[in-house]
């Protein structure tokens, strides 16, 4: 477990516990993220990855637990489903619940996912691939201080998921918030994450900073040491190896 | 001659019919539509009455022949009484419908957006609801005697109820991601209900409208008939006891022209608001 320094970080969680019934799912877990850190978070399901992410980002009401968070006031979140509001056109889905006329700012955040012109379009009438964008702008537009996103390519086909793999990294490059990124794709932890956690059972079994130069190979060695580290920790002891 | 070729070329013949279509299924499905089919049944009934009543095979007294019904519409047009009846029952109508509207409308939020509203008001409505409208009448006569506030009240409450059944469930029906968005983009409470709320309840509130609609029309042609001494129904009423039956058609034919045309408008306005569901529906 490698500890954080305790300079300033953006989020800062302490001691989190979380029961939902007899079962305690996060356990006294502890993390930092750094300003602009990308973390990813990895489990096996039912490891408390999304409870984690949810009580990060507030929405854990009427659940019985303790501990400490510090989480700033400017968080994103980007969900599994791109959850656009069917009857709110894109820019309107972009700009939702942004105080003052954010129009321009929309527009902004929408050409940068490549979705300029398509201002004025349903929500339906987008693939999903384009429909996560629009879902990435929405978050963009805010300038989080941390991004939180609970498996948001998970949903999508290989080939969107790769594109989409690029444009996060870009964005977060340019934007550098906090990222906590809920997957339990491995090779997508160690190809975009500056960190990976491992979570099991409520804690934090493997804390794995991924030092990789900046276009990360899957053919990389480095790249598939840290691979089967990772799926070790998660349980699979076959390190497929091509 | 061919004859004795026959076996073999037999023979030859087979593989080719046997492969030729290579599966060709058969049709289950209806086919095609007829072009203007739906109108087909209709004009048929009438062809077939033009026809009974040519041939004096249909009795004047119990059906009049569609000309006399169009003389008498004529008729009555000219003279004044079918507009003031049509304008009479618009208003019962109309007034029923926009009160009921408003109330149930209003009655849905406030059971949708807290909890206090659903505690008082849902039950209530539900009970209600086991109540048929129709079956208040002999209370709110007792009430409000037989004049036009009676009929509009007793066409409000029916509407009422069934816009409030509906709009309350698309309400209530809304997704809770949409809500947990709403959250995480720090929605205030009006905002959520402008952005979220009434949008996500809309196309109930329109399913609501059109029932509301039709239930109004029914309300006012039973009302109509009991106890009236205007309107539609009324001119029916007394053709009953006259034996006019040109006239009872007349009447018929304007209260299916009001709930075709309401519909109609409905149809339209729900078009336009919930454009964004265009894209679902194909």
């Amino acid at each position: 477990m490698a500890a954080h320094a305790e300079r300033v970080s953006a989020v800062s969680v302490r001691g989190l516990v979380r029961r939902f019934g007899q079962r305690t799912v996060l356990d006294g877990l502890d993390l930092d993220i750094a300003p602009g850190e990308f973390v990813a978070l990895l489990g096996r399901s039912g490891s408390g990855k999304s409870t984690l992410l949810r009580a990060v980002a507030g929405l854990d009401y009427d659940v019985v637990g303790g501990g400490e968070l510090r989480v700033p006031r400017e968080v994103a979140v980007a969900f599994q489903d791109s959850r656009l509001l069917p009857w709110l056109r894109v820019l309107d889905n972009v700009v939702l619940g942004i105080p003052g006329d954010a129009r321009e700012r929309g527009r902004r955040a929408l050409a940068e996912v490549g979705l300029g012109g398509r201002e004025r379009a349903w929500p339906d009438q987008l693939s999903g691939g384009e429909q996560q964008r629009v879902a990435l702008a929405r978050c963009l537009v805010r300038e989080p201080a941390v991004l939180l996103a609970d498996e948001p390519f998970g949903a999508l086909d290989a080939l969107t998921r790769i594109r989409m793999h690029d444009l996060l990294r870009e964005l977060c490059a340019r934007h550098r918030p906090a990222v906590l990124l809920v997957t339990h794709d491995v090779d997508e932890a160690v190809e975009l994450a500056d960190r990976v956690v491992v979570l099991e059972e409520g804690r934090i079994a493997l804390d794995v900073p991924i030092t990789l130069p900046a276009p990360r190979s899957h053919r990389d060695p480095l790249f598939q040491s840290h691979r089967d580290r990772l799926l070790l920790a998660l349980g699979i002891t076959e390190g497929t190896t091509p | 001659m061919t004859q004795t070729l026959a076996p073999p070329a037999r023979t030859a013949v087979v593989p080719p019919r046997a492969a030729a279509p290579a599966v060709r299924r058969r049709r289950l499905g209806p086919g095609t539509p007829l072009p203007y089919g739906r109108a087909a049944g209709p004009l048929l009934v009438v062809a077939l009455w033009c026809a009974a009543s040519a041939t004096g095979w249909l009795d004047p007294r119990l059906l009049s022949a569609p000309w006399t019904v169009v003389d008498t519409g004529v008729a009555l047009v000219r003279d004044g009484t079918l507009p003031d009846s049509v304008l009479t029952s618009l208003r019962r109508a109309g007034l029923g419908f926009l009160i009921g509207g408003v109330a149930g409308t209003a009655l849905a939020l406030a059971a949708g957006l807290s909890r206090v509203g659903e505690a008082l008001i849902d039950g209530t409505v539900q009970v209600k609801r086991a109540i048929p409208s129709l079956g208040l009448i002999p209370l709110l006569i007792l009430w409000l005697g037989i004049g036009e506030g009676f009929k509009v009240v007793v066409i409000a409450i029916g509407v009422a109820v069934t816009l409030y059944l509906q709009t309350h469930a698309s309400l209530t029906g809304i997704d809770k991601r949409y809500v947990e968005l709403a959250e995480v983009v720090g929605l205030s409470r009006r905002q959520f209900v402008r952005k979220v709320v009434f949008p996500g309840a809309l196309p109930g509130f329109f399913v609501g409208l059109r029932l509301g609609v039709t239930g109004s029309w029914l309300f006012l042609i039973v009302l109509e008939q009991i106890n009236a001494t205007s309107g539609i129904g009324y001119l029916m009423f007394q053709a009953q006891n006259y034996g006019q039956s040109d006239v009872i058609v007349v009447g018929l034919v304007v209260y299916g022209l009001f709930g075709f045309a309401s519909d109609a408008v409905l149809r339209l306005v729900e078009r336009r608001v919930l454009s964004w569901r265009r894209t679902l529906s194909g």
